[in-house]
């Protein structure tokens, strides 16, 4: 990969232009001839962009009307029972917010304690730092693995209690947003080290060893995330001894953690592929046992090839999890679509839906952006 | 390199032995294969058991024969005949072929939305390449089961049959799904439809002949004229010659539900939408790096050839681009395949659906997941099959 | 680096063939699939002898050289290094491989990490040697490459021949009582094979045991003690250069050599 990129590396004397640089004429610049380069080139460019302007405009109106003009924020509350007439008189025409400014702790924390939500609260945010320290180059070290044992720790400490002063909660009554953090979270962080192992197995010149793995990517990846969930819920404590018995949102992190393994799994190999020989050999030359040389020389540089398609499968665990909903896990999701069970809230699920998909895009645009800055910036190293 | 003379290739190389010692390559990797395979091999033995005992003591009842059974469950649409006093394999029939109905509309569709969009993405013109750039990323980063809740919210939210929207004559779209005329379906449409396919093969071979002529003696030939007699005039002399028979099915408001035409339910075209838009996101994606993954040299080069846009379109630029577009583009397919299987959400009946009510009747819950798997695995195969066969076989043409 | 050796002669080797060869080759048989690439090689090299490889492309120079240090494995026949015979035995590569060191055509250091970690991981963790020590180590060497000012850059911030010198001076900092060169200056740009051949030369001086596959044949006249010539998996000629090069005995060193200088 570097050995012809490194030749480029050599100083050149810089051609020194005798005239200087020259500007383009006036017209190539300014709005007025962006304008026209890239929305009025010709006719077809010109018809198209007004026919978008104009549904553009359309329906960015009609969206401000139904979601702020026309919008009910709150409803008066009696005898704890939410007053919706006022929603159900707007007839669609205006977004019912109320039942979000009603439900949003429902909709974020479940049924855990509610004079206890900032425990939840506080894990979330401690879950959003992880990320954010995660995603900063100047921490990808050996201690970052510290961080997340760490941090993992607390937040299981915080979300059980017990110990502390704490009151203990049990799992049952965990739900919300945290629940989708969790299941994502611990999901990665479990399924990284598997999926590393397999794709080596998968490099494998071991015959039956490569071919368990091959199998189980294969296998994973050939069935639905359903059909592996569907089996964590009913199939799994037929699996284990009489009388041992582990509870649900287990069950279903051990799916997603065999789930994401097997993508992860390809996506590693993909870096292992895209090593040149030549790393091996150096590696074999110097005398490097196996570990060795995998430790030191081949996975520091194929993951970090792989980092954009990691944060990109990173993504999708992350959406996926919502899956857990029809097994009955109350993630964000499932309490999104609880909330609006409660007959006087019924038929508010756009509102609903639209908040829940709100918090999703926030967190995976986030991601998606970076994953984007990171590639282009790696790229550029490549280049050079 | 390689002529007959070449004294490297008349002797073969010899066969080695193993040595029995922990310094020995080869014994070392049969030992840590044994202790894998065996470690793997015992996790799995100890789940076997314990399952067998726990099925024992539970009095769960194991095996197939609960597919001749009655099945009493009622399915809301179904390709087939179908009724509850039919047995669970009719059902679970039932339900394969819903997966496939939603899989293959869904894949066509899909592929068709996403390539606009793709294209759009690449348009000089910015302000559509921003709305498609825009529609990317946003139906990239919700996930498929919150848009599939929120479609078919959206369907149930629209008004009762008798104030249905009706957008154009004979379309009605109420909480009841989408109603489309359509025709009394008869033998004639069925040859018709029989001569549309073999008019499409005929004008295939036609311009491979006529390509190979070309070949021999220089001169260009015209295909499109023929291609369009064959595919358009064929089907339409045949129905003609069967007496043209037209008789429209129009849906029309009886009582509080519609009569005739062709029905969408709500379930199917929520599902159909939800995968649709989202698969197309990533597939406008795939489009658009494939077609920047030809350098523009290749169309400066092909250019300063002489040749025609569409024929460097055709011949350069699309087999290279489909090299790297396919592989993508199968996993996209698989990815729709399997994602329909989120219809159990929203209660389109499909595999997972049906294997699912099958299981919770019967108690049979390995017999139900290992029907579900079985379904998706041969589907996964055959669609991966079928692309390695395509992509190796445009992999030639190229050469 | 073994610096007991007299640096004097560039002559033939004859003087020093009574100790043991420092590699023996008898026999070597080596086939990829169905073609064999290796036909009964016989080479001996003796202490701190010169060898230098030269031949057509895809004539098995290379994969002969990496058979010394078993990056290739031979199939029929003996190869001996430094008293170690080489098999299946683990314990005989890892023996091999702190021996043996290489030199590869296209550099091969390790992209992330910097020069001085390049030169010392391999010391650290094969030679067991304590981090202090193994950087001392590779600063020497790297001040006789004529780079101890880049120890603390990574390698793609160096040009091709300053790679290719790290090279070196990694593979020596294991010690090695042989050194082996894959075509060391093949993917360089011109000027800047000159860097690497001096280093080469200055290695030569020291008295090492160097193969050399290449096809600088100034550099064979200058340092070489003996040319091997393959073709088609076989040593076709071998002998001292100018005899070699003035003199050729067989029809294919002599086509060889004749597409050699047209093409300088």
């Amino acid at each position: 990969m570097s050995d012809t990129a490194a030749e480029a590396t050599v100083p050149r004397p810089a051609q020194e232009s005798a005239i200087g640089p020259r500007r383009p004429p006036l017209l190539a610049v300014g709005p007025v001839a962006w304008a026209r380069a890239n929305l009025f080139s010709s006719w077809l460019s010109t018809a198209v962009t007004l026919a978008l302007i104009y549904l553009i405009v359309r329906w960015a109106m009609g969206f401000v009307d139904w979601a702020f003009v026309n919008a009910i924020w709150s409803v008066p509350v009696v005898n704890g029972q939410a007053q919706t007439q006022a929603c159900r008189a707007l007839n669609g025409a205006g977004a019912c917010w109320a039942v979000v400014t009603e439900k949003h702790r429902f909709m974020l924390f479940g049924t855990y304690p509610y004079e206890e939500h900032w425990r939840p609260a506080l894990c979330v945010l401690l879950f959003i730092g992880l990320y954010i320290v995660s995603a900063m180059r100047r921490f990808w070290r050996k201690e970052l693995a510290y961080i997340w044992i760490g941090t993992l720790t607390l937040i299981g400490v915080l979300m059980w209690g017990g110990v502390f002063g704490l009151s203990y909660v049990p799992q049952e009554r965990w739900g919300g947003l945290v629940i989708t953090l969790i299941l994502a979270t611990f999901g990665i962080a479990l399924a990284f080290p598997l999926s590393i192992l397999v794709a080596l197995g998968r490099r494998s010149r071991l015959p039956a060893i490569k071919a368990l793995c091959v199998l189980y990517v294969e296998l994973i990846r050939g069935v639905p995330l359903i059909s592996l969930l569907f089996m964590a819920s009913v199939m799994f404590p037929l699996f284990l001894p009489e009388g041992i018995n582990i509870d649900k949102l287990l069950r279903a992190q051990v799916a997603i953690i065999l789930f994401a393994a097997a993508y992860l799994a390809e996506v590693v190999r993909g870096g292992l592929q895209a090593l040149p020989r030549g790393q091996y050999e150096a590696a074999d030359a110097l005398g490097l046992s196996y570990w060795q040389k995998t430790g030191f020389i081949i996975l520091p540089q194929a993951l970090r090839l792989v980092i954009p398609p990691l944060v990109n499968t990173f993504i999708g665990m992350f959406k996926d999890t919502s899956l857990v909903l029809i097994i009955g896990i109350f993630d964000l999701l499932t309490a999104g679509k609880t909330a609006i069970i409660e007959p006087a809230w019924q038929g508010f699920g756009i509102e609903i839906y639209v908040t829940i998909g709100l918090i999703y895009f926030i967190f995976c645009f986030a991601m998606s952006r970076y994953s984007q800055g990171l590639e282009a910036e790696l790229n550029r190293h490549r280049v050079r | 390199m390689s002529d007959t003379a070449d004294p490297r290739l008349l002797r073969a190389p010899p066969k080695k032995g193993i040595r029995l010692s922990w310094t020995d390559e080869r014994l070392r990797g049969i030992v840590w294969q044994l202790l894998v395979v065996g470690l793997v091999g015992g996790i799995i033995w100890w789940l076997v058991s314990n399952t067998a005992h726990n099925l024992e003591v539970r009095r769960i009842a194991t095996g197939w024969g609960f597919l001749n059974r009655e099945a009493g469950l009622p399915i809301g649409e179904s390709l087939i005949d179908y009724n509850p006093t039919n047995t669970y394999s009719r059902a679970l029939l039932v339900g394969v072929l819903n997966t496939l109905k939603v899989a293959v509309v869904g894949i066509i569709l899909a592929t068709i939305l996403g390539t606009l969009i793709g294209i759009a993405r690449l348009s000089k013109n910015w302000l559509l390449s921003r709305l498609a750039a825009t529609y990317i990323e946003v139906i990239r980063d919700l996930p498929l089961l919150l848009q599939l809740l929120f479609w078919y919210v959206i369907l149930q939210g629209l008004p009762a049959p008798r104030q249905s929207l009706n957008p154009m004559t004979g379309v009605f779209l109420s909480n009841r799904g989408l109603k489309l005329p359509w025709v009394q379906w008869q033998d004639a449409h069925s040859f018709a439809l029989l001569g549309l396919v073999a008019g499409i093969v005929a004008t295939f071979l036609y311009a491979r002949s006529a390509r190979a002529k070309r070949m021999t003696d220089g001169q260009p030939r015209k295909v499109w004229p023929v291609g369009l007699g064959l595919i358009l005039g064929l089907p339409l002399l045949i129905w003609a010659a069967l007496g043209a028979p037209w008789q429209g099915d129009i849906p029309a408001l009886r009582g509080f539900n519609f009569q005739g035409g062709l029905t969408v339910t709500p379930e199917y075209f929520a599902l159909l939408l939800g995968l649709v838009t989202y698969t197309a996101g990533f597939i406008a994606e795939i489009v658009r790096a494939g077609i920047q993954s030809v350098p523009q040299g290749q169309w400066e080069a092909a250019e300063a050839l002489g040749l025609q846009r569409g024929r460097i379109m055709r011949q350069i630029v699309l087999p290279q681009a489909l090299r790297v577009i396919i592989p993508p583009m199968t996993s996209q397919y698989l990815n729709l395949t399997k994602n329909s299987s989120l219809a159990v959400a929203i209660g389109y009946q499909d595999i997972v659906s049906i294997s699912n009510t099958t299981l919770n009747q019967t108690g049979q819950a390995i017999e139900g997941i290992a029907i579900i798997m079985a379904v998706y695995l041969c589907i996964s195969l055959s669609i991966s099959l079928f692309m390695n066969w395509y992509n190796a076989r445009i992999a030639l043409v190229e050469r | 680096m073994s610096a007991t050796m007299d640096t004097a002669a560039h002559l033939s080797s004859a003087a020093r063939t009574d100790g043991p060869p420092a590699i023996l080759m008898d026999k070597v048989n080596k086939w990829y699939g169905a073609l064999h690439v290796l036909r009964d090689i016989n080479l001996s090299v003796a202490q701190g002898e010169r060898v230098v490889v030269c031949g057509p492309s895809g004539s098995g120079k290379s994969t002969m050289i990496r058979c010394i240090n078993r990056l290739e494995q031979h199939q029929e026949g003996r190869i001996v290094v430094d008293n170690i015979e080489l098999t299946d035995d683990l314990r005989s590569l890892d023996a091999i491989r702190r021996e043996v060191g290489m030199v590869f055509q296209s550099f091969n250091l390790f992209p992330h990490l910097t020069i001085l970690e390049n030169c010392t991981l391999a010391p650290i963790w094969v030679r067991r040697m304590p981090k202090k020590e193994a950087e001392a180590l590779a600063m020497e060497y790297l001040t006789r490459v004529k780079i101890p000012e880049q120890a603390n850059k990574y390698p793609g911030q160096l040009s091709g021949g300053q790679q290719q010198r790290v090279a070196i001076a990694r593979a020596l900092c294991m010690k090695p009582k042989i050194m082996l060169f894959d075509e060391p200056t093949s993917a360089l740009d011109p000027e800047m094979i000159k860097e690497v051949l001096d280093t080469m030369v200055m290695l030569a001086d020291t008295g090492m045991t160097m193969i050399c596959v290449t096809h600088e044949m100034g550099f064979a006249r200058q340092v070489a003690d003996r040319v091997v010539f393959m073709d088609r998996g076989e040593i076709v000629e071998s002998g001292v250069p100018e005899q070699l090069f003035n003199d050729p005995k067989t029809e294919r060193l002599k086509t060889f050599l004749s597409q050699i200088l047209r093409g300088h």
